[in-house]
C-alpha cells in the first residue's frame, strides 16, 4: 500500500474543497471495499478524505411520503430501521442479503453506490482488466466469467455490479444527491451508472471530486409490498450470482403496479423496465410473470459459462411476483 | 504413587486445556510473540507461470524508508537440495532463491525485509522484477496427454474386464472434484532468531521436529542447532509442514542477525502452501442381479507438478471397502507448471469416497435394491485384495445405528417424489473408511516432587484436541487425575515424534505417552516413593512396539446419512441434515472427538458444495484467490449435524485407538450428492454442485421431457 | 480539518478497552495491525486481511466491525473493545464460558471474533433488528425469535474453517438463554 495522507472531514463544504480537484483523493467512508481495493494495489491514493463523522446520518422521512437517507448511514442502520423496513421491505432485505453483520456496521449508503466490481481480475494486479487499466484488454471474457454479466455488457468488460442495495434502490427509482465544489447536484439513479460500452473504467456519471450526500427515495406505494431475493454460491456471506427486487400491487387479479429489478446479471443495479411494462395492466399469474421476465431477458447475451442466469433470474421473478401476489411482503411461512 | 482405584479419565467428556486461553485471546499464535527489534519480511511471488528471471533490481527498493534487506537468487546463501526429511523430500518451493527459473506461477522470487510490516509490503510490491516467459500448461482433465502410473499406485486382482462382460448390471461413471485449499484460517507465519548460537523458531505447524530436522539439513546445521516451536496452530488440515516462508526467515534472520518474522497473506497461502489436486475418476461397477460386485474398477487421474511427484490417491479407497471378483484400481498423475500438491484433509480418500460411493449409489438405482443393502451385500470379511483380517471392521454396524436414528426405513427410494413449496427433498446414504496407523514417537514423563507430572512430546495440537487426550491418557496410565498431569507439546527439543496428520496424531502420540507412564510406575515402583527435586524423569520411544503389531488391515468405518433440499428454479442445494455414526476405536475424549468427527462432516459439505479453486489458462495462476473467490461453509450453510459412535474395540491393539480427525470428510460429499440425486433425479458427478449445475440439470430434464 | 495535511503518519490516541493508548501510526496501518504489532493485544486475529473471514471481528462503539478494513487513525475518538476486553477479570463472559463448555471452537483461531460477533448478535437481536433469515422484515411483524436459523445467519460473517459451526450455534444459543431479554425471546 502506498502512503498517504488522511483528514478527517467534519462538514459537507469542507469535505469537497479538501478533495477538491485533487484526482489522486479519495473520500473514506466505510473503507469496507476503498481499503481492501488499497491493500491490493487496485487504489492507490495519495490522500484520504474521511467523511464519516459527516452530519449525513440520518434517514428521514419526506414530506410527500418517501424517504431521504444521508450518504453516511450505515448498511446496518438502514436496514433496521422502521420506515424502510415499512414502507420498502425490500430494501431492507437487500442490505441485509449483502456481506456480513460486521461489514454492514461500516459500510455507508454512499460507499455502497460507489463500490467496484468483484470481479477476481479487477482485483488481481497481475492481471489485465479494462476497468482497472482501460486498454489492458478483459480476460474474463475468455476465462472465469460465470458470475459475469448477462445484460448490457460490452467486449470490454462483463463485469457485475456486486451491491444488493443498489437493487432495491434502482427498484424504487432512487435519486442520488451529490456537493460539488460548484454546487449540489442530483442524478436519478438510472441515470447515476454509465453504459459500459468501451469505457468500463468510466462507472458513474458523478463529476469529478464530487461528495455523495444522499439518496432520496420518492414515495411509492406498490414498495410497501416488495420483497428482495438472492441467490449465491453458499447461503450467507457471499455475492450474488443473481438477485431480484420485486414490488407488486394487484387488485381484482390485475396488475395495477410493478416494479422489478435485477442484480448481478449487468455492469449496474439492472431496472427492469420492460418486464414492468409488460405486466402493467395483465393478469396477475405465473404464465404473466414469465413473459415478464422473457420481455426483459429477451437482450440477454449470455457467455458460455453464465447461460444459467438466464433461467434463474426467470425463476426469481416468477417466484418472487408469485409469493407477493399470495402472501404479500410477510412471505411465505 | 497412589494405587487406590480412580475413575477412568479416558472417555469422559472435557473441555480443553487450553479453551480459557483460546476464548481469552491470550493464547498466542506464530506470528504473536513479541520481540524487540523485529523485522518484518514479504515474500515477492512470480506473476509469471514459467519462465526464467532476467533481472531483479533491487536498489530502488533498498533505498525505501525502512528496508533493511532484499533477498533473490542473486544474493541468498546455497543451501541443499537433496534433503530427505521424515517425510520425505521437502516440497521443492522450500529451496528459495537459489536459482533464476520460474517453475509455476506464484513462485517465491524475492524477499523484502523492512522495519514495519507495511513498509515491507510497500517494498515488495515496488519491487520490479523482468522475466523471460516460457509457454506454461496448467490444464487438468480426463484426457490429457503426460499422465503415467506412479510406482505402486495400480492394484490388479482377477479380469475386470471379463466380470464387467459376466455381469448382470454395469455401471460406468465419471466424477470429477476440483482443486481444493486448506485455508486454515491462521494463515502461515514464522518468526525465527538466531540466539546464543541456536535458531529459535515459532511457527505454526504440524510438527516441529520434522520442521527443525529438515530445515537444520537444508542448511547444514546440527540436528541440536534448530529449535523450533509451534505451541498454538490455527488450524493446518496438512499445509504445514516445512515451506519456503521458513527458509526465507532463516536467510534473513542470519543476515541481519535480528528475528525476522514472515506472516503469509491470504493470497500468498493460496498461490505456495499447497492444495488438493483435482481429480478425474471413472468407475466401473459389474453386479449380479442380487447386487453382488463381480468387478470394482476405478481409475483416478490427478495432477502433479513438474518439481515433485504427488499423488492423490483416490483409487486407494476401494481396496478395503468392497469384495468383489475382480477389481482394477490406479491412479494416474499428469505434471503441469502448477504448485507442487499436498496433502489435505483425508487425502486420496475424500474424492475417492465421493467417486466410489456415488458410483454405488448409481449401481444400486440400477439395480432396484436398497444402497445399504448393496453394501451389506459387498461386504468383506477379510482384506478384498491383501487377505489380511480386519482389526475391527463395523462398518455394518454404523449403517444399522445411522438408518434407525435416520429414519431411513420410511424412506420411499423414488427419486423427486418428496416436495415442500419450491424445493424437492431427498436423502442419500454413503460410507467411509479411513486408515488407522501408528508412527514411532518419543514422550517422557517426569514424576515431579510435588506429586504432580510433567509430559513432554513433540505432538502438535492443530485443534484436534490432541493437549486434552494426551492428558487424559497420561492420567489414566499414571493412575492420577488429570489435573496432576501437565502435557507439554510442540517442542522440537522434546524428541521426535509423529506429526499432527494421518489421523495418527493421537494414536501414536498416545501410545508413547502411555507406554513412558507406564515404564514410569515401574521405575517408581523399584525406587519407592523420595522423588528428588530434579523429579524422575523417562523417556520412551514406540518403534519397536509399533513393530511387534501384529499386519492387519486397520481401518475406521462409518455411515454417513444426508438430506437436501433442492430448490431447482434457483438451482440452490440446502442440506438440511447430517447423520454420520462411525467405528474409530476407543474414543479418549467424547466432547473434541466429536468436535472432529463434525468438523470432517462440515468439511464433507462443503467439498460437495461449495470448494473450488480456479486457476485461468492463460495466465497460470488462480482466479480469485481469496475467501470471497474460495467459498468454504460459511455458519449458515451448516445444519444439525450429529455425529455418534458404536463399539469398536480390538482386544489385540495396545492403544486402540483409531483417529478421529479425517473421517468425517470421507463419504459425506456422496451421501449429499446421492440426496440430490434422491430429491431431483439428476446425478450431480461434478463438485461442488453450484446452483448453476442444478440448473442445468434441470433444463436437461425439461429438454428430455419435451 | 485535522492538521495532519500532507504527512503520511499521525498520532492517534485509541481508546481501548477502556485505555487510552497514544501512538504515533502509519496512516496504512490498520486498527487489526495497531492492536497486533503496536500494542501487543494479538488476541484480535489476522484470517484473511480482506473482510472476508471476520477473524478481526472487534466492537467499534458497541457494535461488531472488521478491525482489517478499519484503519487505525480513522478510529480516533471511537470507544474499541477487543477479546482481551470481554472477560471480567478472571470470570469469564456467558459467551466466553458457552464457548469453553459446548466445544464452540477447535484450532481457536476464528474464535476471539466469533464471540466478540456473538456479543453483538446477541444487542443486535435484543434492539430487534431483522436479519436476512427473518422472513418477514417489518416492524409490525415485531423481532424475531432467537432461532437456529437466526443465529446462524447473523454469525456467517464469522468463517470458521474447523468446522465449529454446530456448537458455536449452541454456544450462543445458550449464553442468549442466559440473558434476560434472551430468555424473554426463548419463551415467545
Amino acid at each position: 500500500m502506498r502512503e498517504f495522507g488522511y483528514e478527517r472531514a467534519l462538514d459537507v463544504p469542507g469535505a469537497v474543497a479538501v478533495l477538491g480537484g485533487d484526482p489522486e483523493a479519495r473520500y473514506l467512508g466505510g473503507g469496507t471495499n476503498l481499503v481492501d481495493l488499497m491493500k491490493a494495489g487496485v487504489e492507490r491514493p495519495a490522500r484520504l478524505v474521511d467523511v464519516r463523522e459527516l452530519p449525513l446520518d440520518r434517514v428521514e422521512p419526506t414530506a410527500d411520503g418517501g424517504l431521504r437517507i444521508g450518504a453516511t448511514v450505515t448498511n446496518s442502520d438502514l436496514a433496521a430501521h422502521p420506515e424502510v423496513r415499512r414502507r420498502y421491505p425490500a430494501l431492507a432485505q437487500a442490505v441485509l442479503a449483502g456481506a456480513s453483520g460486521q461489514l454492514r456496521n461500516m459500510a455507508t449508503v454512499g460507499g455502497n453506490l460507489l463500490q467496484r466490481t468483484r470481479c477476481a481480475y479487477f482485483t488481481d494486479i497481475g492481471k489485465p482488466c479494462n476497468k482497472r487499466v482501460p486498454g489492458s484488454g478483459c480476460p474474463a471474457v475468455a476465462g472465469e466469467h460465470r458470475n459475469g454479466a448477462i445484460l448490457g455488457a460490452s467486449e470490454h468488460c462483463v463485469a457485475v455490479h456486486p451491491s444488493d442495495m443498489g437493487v432495491a434502490l434502482a427498484a424504487f427509482d432512487a435519486v442520488v444527491t451529490y456537493e460539488t465544489a460548484a454546487g449540489p447536484g442530483m442524478l436519478a439513479l438510472a441515470d447515476f451508472y454509465r453504459p459500459v460500452g468501451d469505457t468500463p473504467h468510466l462507472e458513474t456519471a458523478l463529476p469529478a471530486g464530487a461528495l455523495i450526500t444522499g439518496v432520496t427515495l420518492p414515495a411509492a406505494p406498490v414498495a410497501a409490498h416488495s420483497r428482495y431475493r438472492k441467490v449465491r454460491e453458499r447461503a450467507s456471506y457471499a455475492f450474488a450470482v443473481g438477485s431480484v427486487a420485486a414490488a407488486l400491487d394487484v387488485q381484482d387479479g390485475v396488475v395495477r403496479d410493478a416494479r422489478l429489478a435485477f442484480g448481478a446479471v449487468a455492469s449496474r443495479p439492472w431496472r427492469a423496465t420492460a418486464a414492468e411494462r409488460a405486466l402493467i395492466g395483465g393478469p396477475a399469474d405465473a404464465d404473466a410473470y414469465a413473459a415478464a421476465a422473457d420481455a426483459e431477458l429477451a437482450a440477454a447475451q449470455p457467455l458460455s459459462q453464465n447461460t444459467y442466469k438466464v433461467p434463474l433470474i426467470r425463476n426469481l421473478v416468477v417466484a418472487l411476483l408469485t409469493e407477493l401476489e399470495q402472501h404479500g411482503p410477510e412471505g411465505a411461512r | 504413587m497412589t494405587t487406590t482405584a480412580k475413575p477412568d479419565a479416558v472417555g469422559v467428556a472435557r473441555t480443553r486445556i487450553e479453551g480459557r486461553d483460546k476464548v481469552t485471546g491470550a493464547a498466542r499464535y506464530a506470528s504473536e510473540i513479541p520481540f524487540t527489534e523485529l523485522a518484518h519480511g514479504w515474500l515477492v511471488l512470480s506473476t509469471i507461470a514459467r519462465g526464467r528471471i532476467r533481472a531483479i533490481d533491487d536498489a530502488a527498493v533498498r533505498a525505501l524508508p525502512g528496508v533493511l534487506t532484499v533477498l533473490h537468487h542473486g544474493n541468498a546463501p546455497r543451501i541443499k537440495d537433496d534433503v530427505i526429511g521424515a517425510l520425505g523430500r521437502p516440497d521443492p518451493i522450500v529451496e528459495v532463491f537459489q536459482h533464476d527459473r520460474v517453475p509455476h506461477a506464484g513462485w517465491p522470487v524475492a524477499l523484502v525485509v523492512a522495519g514495519t510490516s507495511e513498509q515491507a509490503r510497500e517494498a515488495a510490491e515496488a519491487l520490479v522484477v523482468t522475466y523471460d516467459e516460457e509457454p506454461h500448461d496448467v490444464s487438468f482433465d480426463a484426457d490429457k496427454e503426460g499422465a503415467y502410473v506412479p510406482q505402486d499406485a495400480e492394484t490388479v486382482k482377477g479380469d475386470v474386464e471379463a466380470e464387467l462382460a459376466a455381469s448382470t448390471v454395469v455401471l460406468d461413471a465419471a466424477y470429477t472434484t476440483p482443486e481444493q485449499h486448506h485455508s486454515a484460517m491462521e494463515p502461515h507465519a514464522v518468526t525465527v532468531r538466531w540466539d546464543g548460537g541456536r535458531l529459535e523458531v515459532f511457527d505454526s505447524n504440524q510438527g516441529s521436529k520434522w520442521v527443525a530436522d529438515d530445515l537444520a539439513n537444508l542448511f547444514s546445521l546440527d540436528l541440536s542447532a534448530v529449535r523450533v516451536r509451534s505451541e498454538h496452530v490455527g488450524g493446518a488440515f496438512g499445509s504445514k509442514g516445512l515451506r519456503s516462508h521458513h527458509v526465507a526467515a532463516v536467510m534473513a534472520a542470519t543476515e541481519l542477525q535480528r528475528p525476522v518474522r514472515i506472516a503469509l497473506t491470504r493470497r500468498q497461502v493460496f498461490a505456495i502452501t499447497g492444495y488438493r489436486s483435482p481429480t478425474a475418476q471413472r468407475v466401473r461397477l459389474g453386479a449380479d442381479a442380487d447386487g453382488r460386485l463381480r468387478a470394482f474398477a476405478h481409475e483416478n487421474r490427478s495432477m502433479t507438478s513438474t518439481l515433485r511427484e504427488f499423488v492423490e490417491g483416490s483409487a486407494g479407497f476401494g481396496r478395503t471397502m468392497y469384495d468383489s471378483v475382480a477389481h482394477h484400481s490406479v491412479d494416474r498423475v499428469v505434471p503441469a507448471d502448477v504448485g507442487t500438491p499436498t496433502w489435505m484433509r483425508a487425502p486420496g480418500e475424500a474424492p475417492g469416497s465421493f467417486a466410489v460411493e456415488s458410483a454405488m449409489d448409481e449401481l444400486a438405482e440400477k439395480l432396484g435394491m436398497d444402497p445399504i443393502a448393496l453394501r451389506v451385500r459387498n461386504e468383506p470379511t477379510a482384506g478384498p485384495i491383501s487377505g489380511l483380517p480386519f482389526s475391527s471392521r463395523n462398518l455394518l454396524a454404523c449403517f444399522e445405528e445411522g438408518a434407525r436414528r435416520f429414519g431411513w426405513a420410511d424412506r420411499d427410494p423414488r427419486p423427486r417424489v418428496r416436495r415442500e413449496g419450491n424445493r424437492l427433498i431427498g436423502t442419500g446414504v454413503a460410507a467411509c473408511t479411513f486408515p488407522s496407523g501408528a508412527a514411532p514417537s518419543t514422550a517422557s514423563v517426569t514424576a515431579e516432587p510435588d506429586g504432580t507430572f510433567t509430559v513432554r512430546i513433540t505432538a502438535a495440537d492443530v485443534g484436534t484436541g490432541a493437549r486434552t487426550a494426551l492428558t487424559v491418557l497420561a492420567a489414566d496410565a499414571l493412575d492420577t487425575a488429570p489435573e496432576r498431569v501437565h502435557v507439554r507439546i510442540a517442542d522440537s527439543d522434546f524428541g521426535a515424534a509423529w506429526v499432527a496428520g494421518g489421523s495418527m496424531g493421537t494414536r501414536s502420540w498416545g501410545w508413547a505417552v502411555m507406554a513412558a507412564a507406564r515404564d514410569l510406575r515401574e521405575q517408581l515402583t523399584l525406587r519407592g516413593t523420595e522423588i528428588p527435586a530434579a523429579g524422575v524423569t523417562v523417556t520412551t520411544n514406540t518403534a519397536e512396539l509399533i513393530a511387534q503389531l501384529a499386519q492387519k488391515e486397520r481401518y475406521a468405518f462409518g455411515a454417513q446419512f444426508a438430506e437436501v433440499a433442492v430448490d431447482v428454479t434457483t438451482g440452490e442445494v440446502r442440506v438440511t441434515r447430517l447423520l454420520g455414526v462411525f467405528a474409530a476405536g476407543r474414543i479418549v475424549n467424547p466432547l473434541t472427538a466429536r468436535s472432529q468427527l463434525v468438523g470432517g462432516m462440515t468439511w464433507g459439505l462443503s467439498m460437495a458444495l461449495h470448494e473450488e479453486a480456479v486457476r485461468d489458462e492463460t495466465f497460470g495462476s488462480h482466479v480469485g484467490a481469496d475467501f470471497a473467490g474460495y467459498h468454504f461453509a460459511a455458519n449458515a450453510d451448516v445444519p444439525v449435524i450429529e455425529a455418534d459412535w458404536v463399539p469398536d474395540e480390538d482386544p489385540d491393539d495396545p492403544v486402540g485407538i483409531k483417529g478421529v480427525g479425517e473421517i468425517g470428510i470421507v463419504g459425506t460429499a456422496a451421501a449429499i450428492a446421492n440426496a440430490v440425486w434422491h430429491a431431483t433425479g439428476s446425478r450431480q458427478r461434478h463438485l461442488p454442485i453450484r446452483p448453476d449445475r442444478v440448473l442445468l440439470a434441470e433444463a436437461d430434464r425439461a429438454g428430455h421431457d419435451a | 480539518m485535522s492538521p495532519a495535511e500532507t504527512s503520511t503518519s499521525s498520532a492517534v490516541t485509541l481508546n481501548i478497552n477502556g485505555e487510552k493508548h497514544t501512538l504515533p501510526v502509519d496512516h496504512r496501518t490498520t486498527l487489526l495491525d495497531a492492536l497486533r504489532e503496536r500494542l501487543d493485544l494479538t488476541g484480535t486475529k489476522k484470517g484473511c486481511d480482506q473482510g472476508q473471514c471476520g477473524a478481526c471481528t472487534v466492537l467499534v462503539d458497541g457494535r461488531r466491525a472488521v478491525s482489517c478494513l478499519q484503519l487505525a487513525v480513522a478510529a480516533e475518538g471511537r470507544e474499541i473493545t477487543t477479546i482481551e476486553g470481554v472477560a471480567q477479570g478472571d470470570r469469564l463472559h456467558p459467551v466466553q464460558q458457552a464457548f469453553v463448555e459446548l466445544d464452540g471452537f477447535q484450532c481457536g483461531y476464528c474464535t476471539p471474533g466469533q464471540i466478540c460477533s456473538a456479543l453483538a448478535v446477541l444487542e443486535e437481536h435484543a434492539a430487534g433488528w431483522p436479519s436476512a433469515a427473518t422472513e418477514d422484515v417489518r416492524p409490525e411483524a415485531g423481532p424475531p425469535p432467537l432461532t437456529p436459523e437466526e443465529i446462524r445467519e447473523r454469525m456467517s460473517g464469522n468463517l470458521c474453517r474447523c468446522g465449529a459451526y454446530v456448537s458455536i450455534v449452541q454456544a450462543v444459543a445458550r449464553a442468549a438463554a442466559q440473558t434476560t431479554d434472551g430468555a424473554k425471546e426463548q419463551v415467545a
